[in-house]
This record gives structure tokens, C-alpha cells and sequence, in this order.
């Protein structure tokens, strides 16, 4: 029976530790001040129970430098608590530049998530181990949360805006993922598993099966299928400004404002291009709101970004 | 033994009749209206819980169907909170007792207060009428797009009826203010008040500034469900974060609004059955308004992974620690007041040493929420659900059922039965550890909330949470039954039972419809127990 009682999570990640150490700071802190109060409380309790209903005890003045020690200790404790906790979630909202991008959209009810050399999975994800995995989420209609106990990870995933988060994993398994947003009636049914390899089966399994083309590739025909390149040439002669080498770049808008061309300005000039005009164009560009899809719009930001400008985008 | 007598007339026999109560303006038999409307809508609400609980049993989703769970959660939420928490200690417990705590008639504005009570009944029959016809499933929090495009339940109907409630609320905190600013008795200062008092005095600020923006967020959602208008659903121009921002404005001070009042009682009963002097009287008072004040700035905690910016959530982070101290205040100073006290162990001190134990966990456990790394591990989880409940429940509700069994002989003029009264706190308290402490366990392991149905591995932890809920719903129902048994068998309590200070035991219990034969003069500070003090200078 006993088995089947879990006490604690498994640690898969290499932030799982972390939090897990800080998780155990605030345990100690935790049960120092609880057990304080319950054996004062107990103790008090007992000793100065009533004896009789004669009892009248003596008045006890407040005491200022009492109440400035409970006031200054337990300040002090929770601000170790706050810079611990905001640098270790600093970190894990900064993913490291050289790590593995996939692709995640999710939906009522389930997850979709595209590899960059172009693999297709739905409620699964296989990741090689020790090897930072970004992900790069969207939503096709409620908002979701991504959700890996054993990472010690959860970022939800917000309609109309990229979100990301990324892991590390450290040890070969299989691993729950969970929906933590509640997003309607089959909530509970949007889940799946993270199964994390070793890096040679992970290539091995990359290779294995029908492989599909890459978001890049992807990107790239619908580039073409939308009449992206009638205007976007890559010459820059077209009606709209070329794309080569923008991604990471700072553009300069018609307001005098700039911007860094990052996921989040790509999907808002396909989605609502008349929002930020580019310095020196017109605004002709129409809407591809109901064209293209959530993953249709990551693939065609992995193409522009393919185009050089090199830099990941900005994080959300 | 006891040879009280009830006084000739009170509050209760002065008339009879449907209409004498209906249209009464006297703030006493008001609390009892409210009194009525809001343990109904507890059992009501506990029910959802019950059918949950049972649900959670296995880990299949056998017993309703998903469509039902989710509405059954809906409505435990929205009416635990909106319903019953929200009103509980200030409208039943601090209608009655304001206005005898300051020595005056009845509050500042009788009828409003009646009109107040009109208007949370109409919202409860909105809410109820969605209920009744076919439920809610967004969850008490009405995230967007979810709660405005996508659910095809009674959205609309149950946030009009939570929009109506919050107004008996507004008015119920105005009328408050107004009472506690301008009808104290003579002598009666502010630092003579009882904590009491400071506790709603802060909780009715909360009301009367934050509940307009909870109404607003709820009227966006309508106006965007049944017009299309793009305010938060991104297909249509919105945002669905900005809900959660106007949404939490509100509801994470709504958490003060419930526990601030059962600090207040905890105040009242602890230097009562100890006979001593409050340790440290001004910082209990002033946590109460630092903690109103400050909870205005942390709702972002609630947020961490919603895709706020990450300075912003260290700032909220931060914030939220600072809102931790003046609980940790006040937790110290009752503990500090017991210190050579004449402790007696009567039923309302149980509630006050079980709420210390449960406060404390519940505090404690708030700063691993507000801990920027750990939330995002935590954060939807049942981490936050056993966290709420010790707060609301093992906090809140502590705080209620010992304010109702100290003021039971006040109300009624009888005492309920000790021994019973003894046994339900027990009960209680025990139901309540088994239910929610395995439920920390299942939020670290990873356990997210509102699931139907969850991977086997968990359910060893779920079979003693559903079980803990059988105790602890036990535990609720004796109290009910010996609470209405008193009404006619109850021994006489005659004014002050307890030997308490405080104007409302001076005065025959239940007091009159004036509640004071003549305004009384307060001449020494809350508190004044024990032997007297020799006044040096």
C-alpha cells in the first residue's frame, strides 16, 4: 500500500532541484514558526489553565522591543525568501541561447508540439536528456497551462500571445504532463507524458518514423502559398519590406517608434498588420486573421527567423 | 447553579409575525435574517463539496459526469465564497454586534442595512436560478475567453448575481464605516475599541473599494458573452489577462475581507477565556488596516505564470511578503496574551486554539505561493487549494463558529450544550486536518486542481481527504442541530455568562430592541480583565 503513497515528486530536471532546495528552505522556516506557536500555545494552555473561577491573573504591558523582534525576524526571513524565489524564477524564465526549440499549441483538449526538424507529436514529447528544451507556446482558444511536475515547470499558454518556458532534463523516463488552467469540460483529459532519452535514441528516434517537413520548411511554403513573397521580396523591391535578416533586429516604425522584431511583433504583423507600419511603407498589407493557423504561424516565424538575424526573440 | 431568567422583552418577543421580520430595521433580528439565509447556502455549498469528494474517491470520474464536476466545483466556489464566507462574520456576526459594541441603537442607516440584505438575497436567487437551471462550469474565477466565449453555461446569469450581491456588500461596509466613525458611546476612542471593530472597520474598506472593481470585471465579461464586444477574448481585439488583473483586484483582498473579521472575533474570545489584557492592542490593530491596505498590491501573485511581465511579479512578490508580517504580528500577540493567563477551556476558546494552528499553517504555507519559483510549481496544484482552505475554512470558518457559540447566549438568551459543543469543535478539527493536509502533499507531487478524474498514483492521498470531508461535514451538522435544539432547550445564559468585557454583555441577553436601557459611558480601555492595575502618576 504503501508504495502506491508518493510523498514527494520525482526530480527530472535540473530546475527541479533547484526549487526543490528552496522548496525545503521554506519547509524549515515553516515548521520552526509552527511548532513554535503550537507548543506555546500548548504550553500556555496547560500551565495557565484556569484553577478556579476566582482567578483573576495580572495585567502584562506590551513590550515595544518584543514586538519589533517579531515584526524584524520574520521580515527578514521572507526577504531571503523573495530574492531566492525572484532569482531562481529569473533563470527559469531565461532560456539558454544554444537550446533545443519546439514548437507547442495547444487546444481543447489536447497538445500539439512540432520538433525543428519537423516531427509531429500530440500529447506526447520526446526530448533528448541534458539538453535545454525551449518551448514556444500558443493557444488556438482558451487559455492552457503547460504542466511537468517532474521539471518542476508550468507556464500557461494565453490566446493571441506566444509564452514560453523551458527545462532541462536530467535522467531518462516518462514523466506526466499536465493542463493545470482549468479550460473546460475535458480539463482533466488534457494530458499526456514527456518522455525524455538518452541523445542517441533521442536522434534515433528523430530519424525513425515519417518525419513530415520542418517548421522551417513548412514556413517556407506558406511563404509562398499565401503570396507572402509577392510582396516580401527577398530584394527588397517588393511593396513590403524584405525579411532577410530581421529577426532580432530593431525596426524603425512610421510613428518614429522602434521595435524589436521578435515571435510576438511577427504574429501581430500577420495577424494585424495595420498595428505597427514599418518606416517608408505604405499600410497595404491585409489581414491573415482565419488564414493561417496557430502552428502554420510558428512555422512561417521559423522560416523568417531562418532568414538570418540570428538572435532568439525577446522573452515574453 | 444557573438561576438566570430571560429578561420580559427583547428583541425576539417584542412582535410577531412574517412581516415583523421582513421589514424590521433593527440591526439584531437583520443578522438573524442574514444568519438563516447564509447557513442555508452553506449546506448548500457543502453539498458540492460532498459530491466532489465522493468523485474523488476513485480516479476514474465514475460517479457524474465531467460537465456535472466542473459545475460542482463552480458552484462550491462561488457559493462558499460570494455567499457564505463573504457575509459570514460581517453580516451576521458584526450586524449584531456593532452597534452594541459601540453602545449605540442600531447602525447609522437601519434601513439601507435592511435593503442590504434584500439585495444579497436577490443576488443569491440569480446565482441559485443558474444553479437550478442547468449550473456554471468556469470555476468561481470566470477566467476569459473561457468564462466569455467559450463555456455554454448560465455565465451571465451567475455573474449578475454576483454583481447584485457585491452591492449588499458595498452598502453593508459603508454602513459600518459611517456607524463606527460617528456612534461610539461617550469615552468610547478609538484605542478603546474593541480589535473586533478595527477588524471590520478594515474589512469594510476592502468592500466598499474593491468590490466595484470586481463588478466591473463581471459586467465586462456579460457585455463581451451576450454583445461580442472585444474586451477579452483576443479573437476579438481583447486581452484575457486583463481579466485576471481587474478579476484578482478584487478577490485577492476578498481573502482579507473573509479572514480580517475572524481575526477581529479571535481578538474578543482569546482575552475573554485567558482574563487578560490583549498583548500588543495597537499592532493587532494596526495589521488589520496595514493588511487591507497592502492586500491591495499583491494580486499579481496570483499571476506568476500567466505570462506577466517577470519584474512585475517580482514586485507582487515582494509585496505578498510584506503582507505575511502583520498576520505574523498578530499570531505572536495572541500567543503572547495566553502568558500568564487564566486559561479555561469553554467551546469558542477550542475555535481559538484550532484557528491558531490552522491560521498558522495557512499563513505559513501563503509564503511558498508567494515565493516566485516555487508558485510556478505549486500554482493551480492542490498545493493552493489545501492553502485557501486552512486560510478560509480552517481560519474564517474557526473564527465564525467560535464567534457564533461566545455571542449564542447573547443572540438567544440560552447557552447551547457544552458537551456537544466540545465534541463539534473536536470533530471539526480533526475532519478538517485529514481532509486538507493530504491535499498540500498532492500539490507538490503535482496534483493539478479542478480535475474529474487524475492518475491512480494519487489516490491513497484523495481516499483521506474524502474521508477527512466526512468527519468534517459530521462536524458541521452538530452544530446545527444543538444550535436550533438551544432555541427552546437551551439553559437560561442571563446577560454575560462568560464574565466578558465589552459593552454587548452589558446589557440583558437577548438584549432589548434599543439594546440599551441608556447609553452606556465607557470609561477604560478594551479588555479590562484581570486583577486592576495600580496607577502610578
Amino acid at each position: 500500500m504503501l508504495s502506491d503513497l508518493p510523498l514527494f515528486p520525482q526530480q527530472a530536471s535540473t530546475g527541479a532541484m533547484r526549487v526543490d532546495a528552496l522548496f525545503m528552505f521554506l519547509m524549515a522556516v515553516s515548521i520552526f514558526f509552527a511548532a513554535l506557536i503550537f507548543f506555546l500555545v500548548l504550553y500556555f494552555a496547560i500551565k495557565y489553565r484556569r484553577r478556579s473561577e476566582a482567578e483573576q491573573p495580572r495585567p502584562i504591558r506590551s513590550d515595544l522591543r518584543l514586538e519589533v523582534l517579531w515584526t524584524l525576524i520574520p521580515l527578514g526571513l521572507t526577504m531571503i525568501m523573495f530574492v531566492w524565489g525572484a532569482n531562481l524564477y529569473f533563470t527559469m524564465a531565461t532560456p539558454p541561447a544554444d537550446a533545443l526549440e519546439i514548437s507547442v499549441v495547444g487546444k481543447q483538449w489536447m497538445w500539439k508540439f512540432q520538433h525543428p526538424e519537423g516531427q509531429r507529436e500530440i500529447d506526447e514529447l520526446h526530448v533528448p536528456v541534458g539538453r535545454p528544451v525551449k518551448l514556444t507556446m500558443a493557444s488556438e482558444d482558451v487559455i492552457h497551462s503547460f504542466f511537468v511536475p517532474a521539471f518542476r515547470v508550468k507556464m500557461d499558454v494565453v490566446p493571441g500571445r506566444y509564452t514560453a518556458t523551458w527545462f532541462e532534463a536530467t535522467k531518462p523516463g516518462t514523466f506526466h504532463l499536465f493542463c493545470a488552467q482549468y479550460c473546460g469540460t475535458v480539463h482533466a483529459g488534457m494530458g499526456g507524458r514527456v518522455i525524455v532519452m538518452t541523445p542517441t535514441a533521442y536522434e534515433a528516434w528523430l530519424s525513425g518514423g515519417a518525419t513530415g517537413e520542418s517548421p522551417v520548411a513548412g514556413g517556407e511554403r506558406l511563404f509562398q502559398q499565401l503570396g507572402c513573397s509577392t510582396c516580401h521580396r527577398s530584394d527588397g523591391t517588393g511593396v513590403g519590406p524584405a525579411l532577410v535578416g530581421l529577426f532580432g533586429q530593431t525596426v524603425r516604425l512610421q510613428s518614429g517608434e522602434t521595435v524589436l522584431a521578435d515571435e510576438a511583433y511577427i504574429r501581430e504583423s500577420v495577424l494585424n498588420p495595420t498595428a505597427k507600419i514599418v518606416a517608408g511603407y505604405q499600410p497595404l498589407m491585409p489581414t491573415f486573421q482565419g488564414l493561417i493557423s496557430e502552428e502554420g504561424l510558428l512555422q512561417l516565424i521559423a522560416y523568417i527567423r531562418s532568414l538570418g538575424g540570428g538572435k532568439t526573440g525577446r522573452q515574453s | 447553579m444557573n438561576t438566570a431568567v430571560m429578561p420580559r422583552e427583547h428583541y425576539l418577543n417584542v412582535n410577531y409575525g412574517i412581516t415583523s421580520w421582513l421589514l424590521t430595521t433593527d440591526h439584531k433580528r437583520i443578522a438573524l435574517l442574514y444568519l438563516a439565509s447564509i447557513t442555508l447556502l452553506f449546506f448548500v455549498g457543502g453539498a458540492a463539496a460532498v459530491l466532489m469528494r465522493l468523485e474523488l474517491l476513485t480516479p476514474q470520474g465514475d460517479l457524474v459526469q465531467s460537465e456535472t464536476y466542473n459545475q460542482l466545483f463552480t458552484m462550491h466556489g462561488v457559493i462558499m465564497i460570494f455567499f457564505f464566507l463573504i457575509p459570514s462574520i460581517p453580516a451576521v456576526l458584526g450586524n449584531f454586534l456593532v452597534p452594541l459594541m459601540l453602545g449605540a441603537r442600531d447602525l447609522a442607516f437601519p434601513r439601507l442595512n435592511l435593503l442590504s440584505w434584500y439585495i444579497f438575497i436577490l443576488g443569491a436567487l440569480f446565482t441559485l436560478t443558474a444553479v437550478v437551471t442547468g449550473g456554471v462550469d468556469t470555476g468561481w474565477t470566470f477566467y476569459t475567453p473561457y468564462s466569455s466565449t467559450y463555456a455554454n453555461t448560465h455565465v451571465i446569469l451567475t455573474a449578475l448575481g454576483i454583481f447584485i450581491t457585491g452591492f449588499s456588500s458595498i452598502l453593508t461596509g459603508l454602513n459600518f464605516i459611517v456607524t463606527i466613525h460617528t456612534m461610539r458611546a461617550p469615552g468610547l476612542t478609538w484605542f478603546r475599541l474593541p480589535l473586533f471593530i478595527w477588524g471590520l472597520y478594515a474589512t469594510s474598506l476592502i468592500m466598499v473599494l474593491g468590490t466595484p472593481v470586481l463588478a466591473i470585471a463581471i459586467v465586462l465579461v456579460a457585455l463581451e458573452r451576450a454583445f461580442r464586444i472585444g474586451i477579452f477574448d483576443p479573437a476579438l481585439g481583447g486581452d484575457p489577462v486583463l481579466f485576471q488583473h481587474l478579476f484578482w483586484f478584487y478577490s485577492h483582498p476578498a481573502v482579507y475581507i473573509m479572514i480580517l473579521p475572524a481575526m477581529g472575533v479571535i481578538s474578543e474570545l482569546i482575552t475573554c477565556f485567558a482574563r487578560k489584557r490583549i498583548f500588543g492592542y495597537n499592532f493587532i490593530a494596526f495589521s488589520s488596516v496595514a493588511i487591507a491596505v497592502l492586500g491591495f498590491f499583491v494580486w499579481g501573485h496570483h499571476m506568476f505564470v500567466s505570462s506577466q511581465s517577470v519584474y512585475a511579479s517580482m514586485v507582487f512578490s515582494f509585496m505578498s511578503m510584506l503582507v505575511a508580517i502583520p498576520s505574523a504580528i498578530k499570531v505572536f500577540n495572541w500567543t503572547a496574551t495566553l502568558y500568564k493567563g487564566s486559561i479555561a477551556y469553554e467551546t469558542p476558546m477550542l475555535y481559538v486554539f484550532g484557528f491558531l494552528g490552522l491560521f498558522t499553517i495557512g499563513g505559513l504555507t501563503g509564503l511558498f505561493l508567494a515565493t516566485l519559483a516555487v508558485d510556478v510549481h505549486v500554482h493551480d496544484t492542490y498545493f493552493v487549494i489545501a492553502h485557501f482552505h486552512y486560510i478560509m475554512v480552517g481560519g474564517a470558518i474557526m473564527g465564525y463558529l467560535g464567534g457564533l457559540h461566545f455571542w449564542w447566549p447573547k443572540i438567544t438568551g440560552r447557552m447551547y450544550p457544552e458537551g456537544w459543543g466540545k465534541l463539534a469543535a473536536l470533530v471539526i478539527f480533526v475532519g478538517f486536518n485529514l481532509t486538507f493536509f493530504p491535499q498540500f502533499v498532492l500539490g507538490y507531487l503535482g496534483m493539478p486542481r479542478r480535475y474529474h478524474f487524475y492518475p491512480a498514483e494519487f489516490q491513497v492521498l484523495h481516499v483521506m481527504s474524502s474521508a477527512g470531508a466526512s468527519i468534517l461535514g459530521v462536524g458541521y451538522i452538530i452544530p446545527l442541530v444543538y444550535f436550533i435544539w438551544s432555541l427552546r432547550y437551551g439553559a437560561v445564559a442571563g446577560p454575560n455568562p462568560w464574565g466578558a468585557k465589552g459593552l454587548e454583555w452589558q446589557t440583558s441577553a437577548p438584549p432589548p430592541t434599543d439594546n440599551f436601557t441608556q447609553t452606556p459611558t465607557v470609561t477604560e480601555e478594551a479588555y479590562a480583565y484581570g486583577s486592576q492595575e495600580v496607577h502610578v502618576g
